[in-house]
């Protein structure tokens, strides 16, 4: 037996060549435990200009959106495009593992670092692109931010209000969908290779992984040839009419914000229960007495009307409005209520359930001297050592010397040589 | 067809609803054997969930009940039988990986907890996941997906800054959480490889969730800014939205990101639009983004969604049409893709199906049998893959240790 490995990824190395639409994937490497080395342009990695950023200074070295994207690597600066930073890009290849990157398609086989060309070099090498739509096809060179990724991936239209536009989330996703999909199929690659010492290539279309994230809009129209759309603060229940769609309320309104309440009956046993449970509750306090003896399992979610449904969420409204977030939800565990808060940002930090987790772990910024907060892996394991991050974001180049000098052993003179060219 | 990656690999999968069939697929798709185990008597709540063939609900009817179980074989087992939890015990002597996916401890009143499994199977790697995690204040909390949405913050950032947030209807954690598992796993199984040790894995999928929201959190941390809902607008960049089209209910994501994407809007837009003071600098289109929004929309209302995506990517704008599902599945792009499979159900016949986001060279993915009607491989798994001879399992049919549709609650029987 081999001595026992410290993290999943340890000893093995990723060449990470990304912009914001990758940055994400070699972030997950990293978190496993492999050495990522980000590979910057020489005037550094545009994503650094991206805010929101530390204290709200825009400075390239302190985008929090960089810094977290970014987390478990070091950084050098190269320009591949020069016949230098070829060759060096080549000698790095020999000591790599993986390949990320996330340029418009075709431009790594234009510069000739397409994957032949790098199986080629380094035979086991495994090659991860990751584009808004894939490599080849009708939209491969279409121009994406992340509204116009998640409107073409189908999730904006499945939000918004009832006669309203569709909406996205107030936080990107299409790059980092994109990106976990390309580390998981980076990682069934490397399983495959620790199996055949194959690599392979990895072709991710941003794209498909937010179809992936529809849940079940194209089933929906497959077989009913209806198209989900958002419907306010409610779960659309699309019905063919008669007697047509209803829509169910669940965000509703509390004394200090919003909570998620799935109030309803019928032929679910969970549902029954928990709407059963939050009446008694309300009774108990001496509210919502009119549904005391209101038989839920007799709903019939096929032909109850809107006005019934108005009519019965109207009066547990009352009620919520009365209770806190953390009141309904102590009391949603205790009861077995199917109910949640809507958190903020601040309640996540406050969490009591991600502290008692150990979800936080601080990550020194000497520069700033400061530290802060980092999410953690969201999997625990037995065996080996718990996820701890290895370092915070890099600052552009900081690790030059590091691998060009001591790693690869190139001397100083050729490294001042370099730096005037503008290769690193 | 070359060797598949996880061909050998077997899971034993007693997980429900969207996150643990998720993890179970990916793996079943790329070669692994997988059993998932049911019960007529409990069946999984998306099997009577929307959509159902003809709109007529039925426990082999849903198209959610078979989305996210692809490439599995499906059996029927009573777990709280005794002879039901030897049958389960027998399976996890045969398999690598147990899948639980319900509410932390579930699986330790059937017996059949991770301390359980390792006896029965030293090198097992087991997976839990849920909501929040195995341990904690809330972890008892069992609720949908739409729920740890909500939690980890999703539903706070969605919807208009004076308006009600707006419900997480995607579930959206239920669709980040998986591939962590998966990932981890491959990690676990190559972690037994080296050393011959099995693992437990523990998942949070609030924990999932609150990962695609870092520069959010951090932003809390560093400047105590708390994310709010932005409806399609962007803190740096404008215009910033989705403009109506022609059709009903059509609509359009139109970006600018730099000066150049700006001239090029303005030069299809015609209309002096570039020459017009209110809108020659960022800061200026900022201040009045409402107008600009207006202008664009009374424009953009007069094409069809895809000709203007068309015009305006040819012209160098970032462009999408919100596109539906019906959208989806016309999409040329996900055609050359082919992210649709369309597979043969017993019940529900021909119906599409999602391929993964990544196209692998050597080792593709292989989409090959619909999801399970309830206990449709029983008698090949029970018999081949656990052995049990004729005479056993119909003992167990007679004892109603394998359920069968006499079974189903009343409630769930729907159209036969």
């Amino acid at each position: 037996m081999n001595q026992k490995p410290k993290a999943f990824l340890a000893g093995y190395r990723v060449l990470d060549l990304t912009d914001e639409k990758g940055q994400f994937c070699g972030k997950l490497l990293g978190d496993l435990g492999a050495d990522v080395i980000k590979i910057e342009p020489p005037e550094g990695d545009a994503a650094r200009n991206r805010g929101p950023f530390y204290k709200d200074m825009p400075d390239p070295e302190k985008s929090l959106h960089w810094f977290f994207t970014n987390l478990n690597k070091r950084s050098i600066t190269l320009d591949i495009e020069t016949a230098d930073g070829r060759a060096i890009f080549e000698q790095l290849l020999q000591g790599a593992d993986f390949v990320v990157e996330s340029f418009a398609p075709g431009y790594m086989n234009q510069m000739g670092l397409g994957y032949e060309e790098l199986e080629r070099i380094k035979p086991s090498i495994i090659l991860t692109s990751i584009t808004p739509f894939g490599q080849k096809g009708p939209y491969a060179h279409f121009r994406t931010t992340d509204l116009v990724g998640v409107s073409m991936g189908g999730l904006v239209r499945l939000f918004g209000e009832n006669d309203g536009p569709p909406v996205r989330f107030s936080a990107p996703q299409f790059y980092y969908l994109g990106s976990i999909h390309g580390a998981m199929g980076t990682m069934i690659a490397h399983y495959h290779r620790e199996l055949t010492g194959e690599g392979q290539y990895v072709d991710v279309s941003c794209q498909q992984a937010t179809v992936l994230a529809n849940r079940i809009s194209v089933e929906t129209f497959d077989l009913l040839k209806i198209n989900p759309r958002g419907a306010g603060p409610n779960t659309p229940v699309p019905r063919p009419t008669p007697p047509g769609p209803v829509s169910i309320p669940i965000v509703k309104k509390c004394r200090d914000g919003h909570v998620i309440a799935f109030i309803m009956g019928g032929s679910q046993a969970g549902f029954v229960k928990s709407s059963r449970a939050l009446v008694e509750w309300a009774n108990q306090e001496g509210m919502a007495l009119e549904l005391k003896d209101f038989e839920w399992e007799k709903m019939d979610g096929s032909t109850i009307s809107q006005a019934e449904i108005n009519t019965i969420h109207d009066i547990i409204d009352q009620f919520l409005l009365t209770r806190t977030k953390t009141e309904l939800m102590t009391k949603a565990v205790e009861r077995e209520i199917l109910l949640i808060p809507v958190n903020t940002t601040r309640d996540l930090a406050e969490s009591p359930q991600l502290s008692h987790r150990g979800f936080w772990k601080e990550i020194e910024h000497p520069e700033l001297k400061d530290r802060l907060k980092y999410p953690t892996w969201p999997v625990q394991w037995t065996g080996m050592p718990p996820y701890q991050p290895q370092c915070r974001a890099p600052l552009v180049g900081e690790h030059n010397l590091e691998i060009y000098e001591e790693e690869l052993g190139l001397s100083k003179d050729h490294l001042v040589m370099l730096k005037t060219q503008g290769v690193i | 067809m070359t060797k598949q990656v996880f061909e050998g690999i077997k899971v034993a999968d007693f997980s429900w609803v969207g996150v643990g069939p998720q993890v179970g697929r990916e793996l079943a798709e790329h070669g692994a054997t997988v059993v998932r185990v049911e019960s007529h008597k409990r069946p999984d709540t998306l099997r009577s969930a929307s959509p159902f063939l003809d709109n007529s609900p039925g426990i082999d009817r849903s198209a959610f009940g078979t989305a996210y179980n692809t490439n599995k074989y499906g059996i029927s087992l009573d777990l709280t039988t005794s002879r039901g939890k030897e049958v389960a015990g027998r399976l996890i002597q045969w398999a690598d990986i147990v899948s639980d996916g319900f509410t932390p401890g579930s699986m330790a009143a059937l017996g059949l907890s991770y301390d359980e499994a390792k006896t029965i199977n030293p090198g097992i790697i087991y997976f839990s996941t849920c909501q929040m995690g195995q341990k904690g204040p809330l972890s008892r909390f069992g609720g949908y997906g739409e729920f740890g949405a909500a939690y980890s913050g999703f539903c706070h950032l969605l919807g208009w800054p004076e308006r009600t947030p707006l419900p997480v209807v995607n579930a959206h954690t239920d669709f980040i959480s998986p591939w962590y598992v998966v990932m981890t796993l491959i990690g676990a199984l190559l972690y037994r490889r080296k050393t011959g040790e099995g693992m437990y894995l523990d998942q949070a999928q609030i924990e999932a969730g609150i990962t695609f929201l870092g520069p959010q959190m951090l932003d809390y941390f560093a400047n105590n800014r708390v994310a709010g809902r932005m409806g399609n607008h962007d803190p740096y960049w404008v215009p910033h939205s989705v403009y109506p089209c022609l059709g009903l209910d059509r609509w359009i994501a139109i970006t600018v990101t730099n000066q150049q994407e700006w001239e090029c809007l303005c030069r299809v837009m015609g209309s002096g639009l570039l020459e017009n003071p209110k809108f020659t600098t960022l800061r200026s289109r900022k201040q009045y983004e409402n107008e600009l929004d207006e202008i664009i929309g009374r424009w953009s209302k007069d094409f069809l969604p895809h000709q203007l995506m068309t015009l305006l990517q040819n012209a160098g704008v970032p462009c999408g049409v919100v596109q539906t599902a019906e959208d989806l599945l016309n999409d040329p792009q996900l055609k050359e893709r082919r992210h649709f499979r369309f597979l043969q159900h017993p019940v529900i016949g021909k119906h599409a199906y999602n391929a993964p986001a990544y196209h692998l060279s050597r080792t593709p993915n292989d989409i090959k049998k619909a999801g399970p009607c309830l206990g449709e491989d029983n008698a090949y798994v029970f018999s081949e893959i656990l052995g049990y001879s004729d005479e056993e399992i119909e003992d167990m049919l007679i004892d109603g240790v394998i359920t069968t549709d006499a079974d189903v609650p009343d409630v769930l029987k729907g159209a036969k």
